[in-house]
């Protein structure tokens, strides 16, 4: 097991080193870059050619590579030129983490609260009327944009209804300032009493959850559902039933229990994707998130701190399948005794 | 008093845009307590049908079961679903065919043993940790307090048949009903299960219902046996009427299908000819018919009724045209013979 861990953290440092080279020269190939960002559009050629030369851009793109590389090993990741100037970008992404994490829990529990129970319910009375709805509003969920989406909840019951705030993580006018803790604003608000901060943070993020849940959950609700179906037509089931256990035993150790592995993964690929930061939802709800920051880094060019987002992102994808792969040994004895 | 009266059960499958398929077609059987009984048949005779609905364990949706199961006095087919979760496992329990499948890989033998008996026999957790160890044992699993922890992957086939078995056994029921237990182990394993059955059915006065389509396992286990064919009984007799004077011609089939080691090398095997698709519907006519070498007229214009046969005492016979042991049918000439008159009085 041990070394199975060892060998997957192995590839994610090849993979990573692959990844850095090609994001470099893609990132350098595109159009524009930070030196017109910063300058702006009425900078003359030399000013231009300053600063192209002031931030390293003159050089060689292998010897820009090769310095970039090395300072990366000792921990610099360069400055954000951009989404925050002259912060290390680094810290950008640091202090961005928690609201994209306190986010990704959101609308995962929006996902897994809606989606197993309702999959479940589905796949018991599987052709009836809820079954059909269900799978209809999944689809639904899948082929909304999630742009649309967000747009239509943040007009819907945020502006017309006025029930939930449209944007951000924390409205400006509480009574006091709400004190900063762990950078999970939910969290922050019960650690230090700030009971009204603290709700005020979870008002904020139940139109971004949904938004962003909506796939999740959609996806979550049809692995359930079939794989719910199947199980409970395998002969361990008739076996239970045999035995005259409960349909609450049943269900829940001998039903439930079996269907959950094709969700687990399931469930743990879509954490790997939101964790990535959610670009659209965050956009639309302008929540100080990774997906926003990459959306900012994309349009001004700001090579280092897109370098760090990406790298991050794809490290989350790869840890969180690493422990997705973990957890299924926990769950499954098959695995875990091999 | 017999513990199990099984009277004219009927299953019926609904198709979509077909006749609904009748599985079961009237099968009526006793069973006496400490009795062997053996349901044989090849596939689709609907043998493990009949098995599921005597436990109710068929689909809730698609079937129609009709007829009396009397277990005790209490027709199962009437209970109210809750009581009949009551008995099962308790009362009457099962084992099946393939122990891999029918045991859920992610959980430890141990919970799959002691969740019978805490939910039948109110034992705490301590308590039906020790009786499983002493079940395993009993049903000769070495190591039992190891095997308790492991899971199903972890045993060997006839292992798992055995865990399976003591699952069965766990609240000492009174009537066990052993769907092909051996059909998916070799055959120094079969050996050993049929034995610890019969061991265990003995030492606990338990009736078994024993679901085959091995004569074998017949010949060594059974008291008493009914051969199916097209969802119906088509012979009953005690296992030495059978194997000495069997007159069914399918039963005949089956007994000469089975090879025999003192036959020359080379020589042809005699399966029972056609298959069940085969079958015509027994409404007017003597659904085995169509692959029977023995049949008359009357086969394919009446329906054969199960009645006394010409040979031996309590034999009975679903045939107009037995085959007797000087090879020459009774009712070969004519189909007028003492069976169907039996069968008219009776």
């Amino acid at each position: 097991m041990l070394r199975y861990i060892v060998r997957r953290l192995i590839q994610l440092v090849v993979v990573m080193f692959v990844l850095s080279l090609l994001l470099f020269l893609w990132l350098r190939s595109l159009p524009g870059g930070p030196d017109s960002a910063i300058c702006g559009e009425r900078c003359t050629p030399d000013q231009r050619v300053a600063m192209r030369h002031a931030l390293g851009m003159d050089q060689p793109i292998w010897v820009q590579y090769f310095k970039y590389m090395g300072r990366v090993f000792t921990g610099n990741f360069g400055y954000s030129s951009g989404v925050e100037p002259g912060t290390p970008a680094i810290e950008v992404f640091l202090h961005r983490l928690p609201a994209t994490i306190e986010l990704t829990i959101g609308a995962l529990i929006f996902a897994i609260v809606l989606g197993i129970p309702l999959g479940y319910f589905a796949a018991r009375r599987k052709g009836g009327i809820f079954d059909n709805l269900g799978i209809i509003s999944s689809l639904v969920g899948i082929a909304i944009p999630v742009f649309f989406l967000a747009y239509l909840l943040k007009f819907v019951f945020a502006v017309k209804l006025g029930w939930l705030p449209d944007s951000g993580r924390q409205s400006t006018d509480l009574a006091q300032p709400a004190t900063r803790v762990t950078g999970f604003f939910v969290l922050d608000g019960l650690i230090t009493r700030e009971w009204d901060a603290s709700w005020d943070a979870f008002r904020h993020l139940i139109l971004p959850s949904i938004a962003l849940g909506t796939i999740p959950f959609a996806v979550i609700f049809r692995i359930t559902r079939s794989s719910v179906i199947d199980v409970q037509n395998e002969d361990y089931v008739r076996t239970a039933e045999a035995k005259g256990l409960t349909t609450q035993v049943i269900r829940r150790r001998h039903i439930l229990r079996n269907a959950m592995l094709p969700v687990v993964t399931v469930t743990g690929l879509q954490v790997g994707a939101l964790l990535a930061g959610a670009v659209l939802t965050e956009t639309v709800f302008a929540y100080p998130g990774l997906g926003q920051a990459t959306a900012i880094a994309f349009q001004l060019r700001d090579f280092a701190v897109l370098q760090v987002l990406v790298l991050a992102s794809a490290a989350t994808y790869t840890l969180v399948n690493l422990v997705v792969d973990l957890s299924y040994a926990l769950i499954d004895p098959r695995i875990r005794t091999r | 008093m017999p513990l199990l009266e099984v009277e004219d059960l009927g299953v019926e499958f609904r198709r979509r845009g077909l006749e609904p398929f009748r599985a079961v077609d009237g099968v009526s059987f006793d069973v006496d307590p400490g009795q062997t009984v053996g349901l044989v048949g090849e596939s689709g005779c609907g043998k493990s049908v009949t098995s599921l609905a005597i436990m109710r364990l068929l689909m809730p949706r698609g079937n129609r079961v009709t007829g009396r199961v009397s277990f005790d006095g209490t027709d199962l087919l009437r209970l109210p679903i809750r009581d009949m979760r009551d008995r099962r496992g308790r009362d009457l329990a099962m084992i099946f065919q393939d122990p891999l499948s029918s045991l859920n890989p992610v959980i430890s033998i141990g919970l799959q043993v002691t969740e019978v008996l805490q939910r039948h026999r109110g034992m705490k957790q301590s308590a039906a940790r020790a009786e499983a160890r002493d079940l395993l044992d009993q049903v000769g699993i070495p190591d039992p307090d190891r095997r308790l922890k492991e899971y199903p992957h972890q045993l060997s086939g006839g292992m798992r048949q055995r865990a399976l078995i003591a699952m069965a056994v766990a609240c000492r029921p009174r009537l066990l009903i052993a769907d092909e237990p051996t059909t998916a182990l070799d055959v120094t394993i079969q050996a050993q299960i049929l034995q610890l059955l019969g061991t265990l059915v003995r030492e606990n006065g338990t009736a078994l219902i024993m679901i085959t389509h091995d004569l074998g396992v017949v010949a060594g286990l059974c008291d008493e046996v009914n051969v199916l064919y097209g969802g119906r009984i088509v012979e009953r007799a005690n296992r030495h009427e059978l194997f000495a004077t069997p007159q069914h011609p399918y039963t005949h089939g089956l007994l000469a299908s089975i090879p025999r080691l003192d036959a020359p090398a080379g020589e042809r095997l005699h399966p029972v000819q056609g298959s069940v698709s085969d079958n015509i519907p027994w409404t007017s006519a003597c659904a085995f018919a169509p692959r029977c070498g023995n049949e008359v007229d009357r086969c394919r214009s009446a329906s054969p009724e199960l009645t006394a046969a010409p040979l031996g005492h309590g034999h009975q016979l679903r045939c107009f045209n037995p085959v007797l042991p000087d090879g020459a049918g009774v009712g070969a000439t004519g189909g007028s013979a003492p069976v169907d008159s039996a069968g008219e009085a009776l």
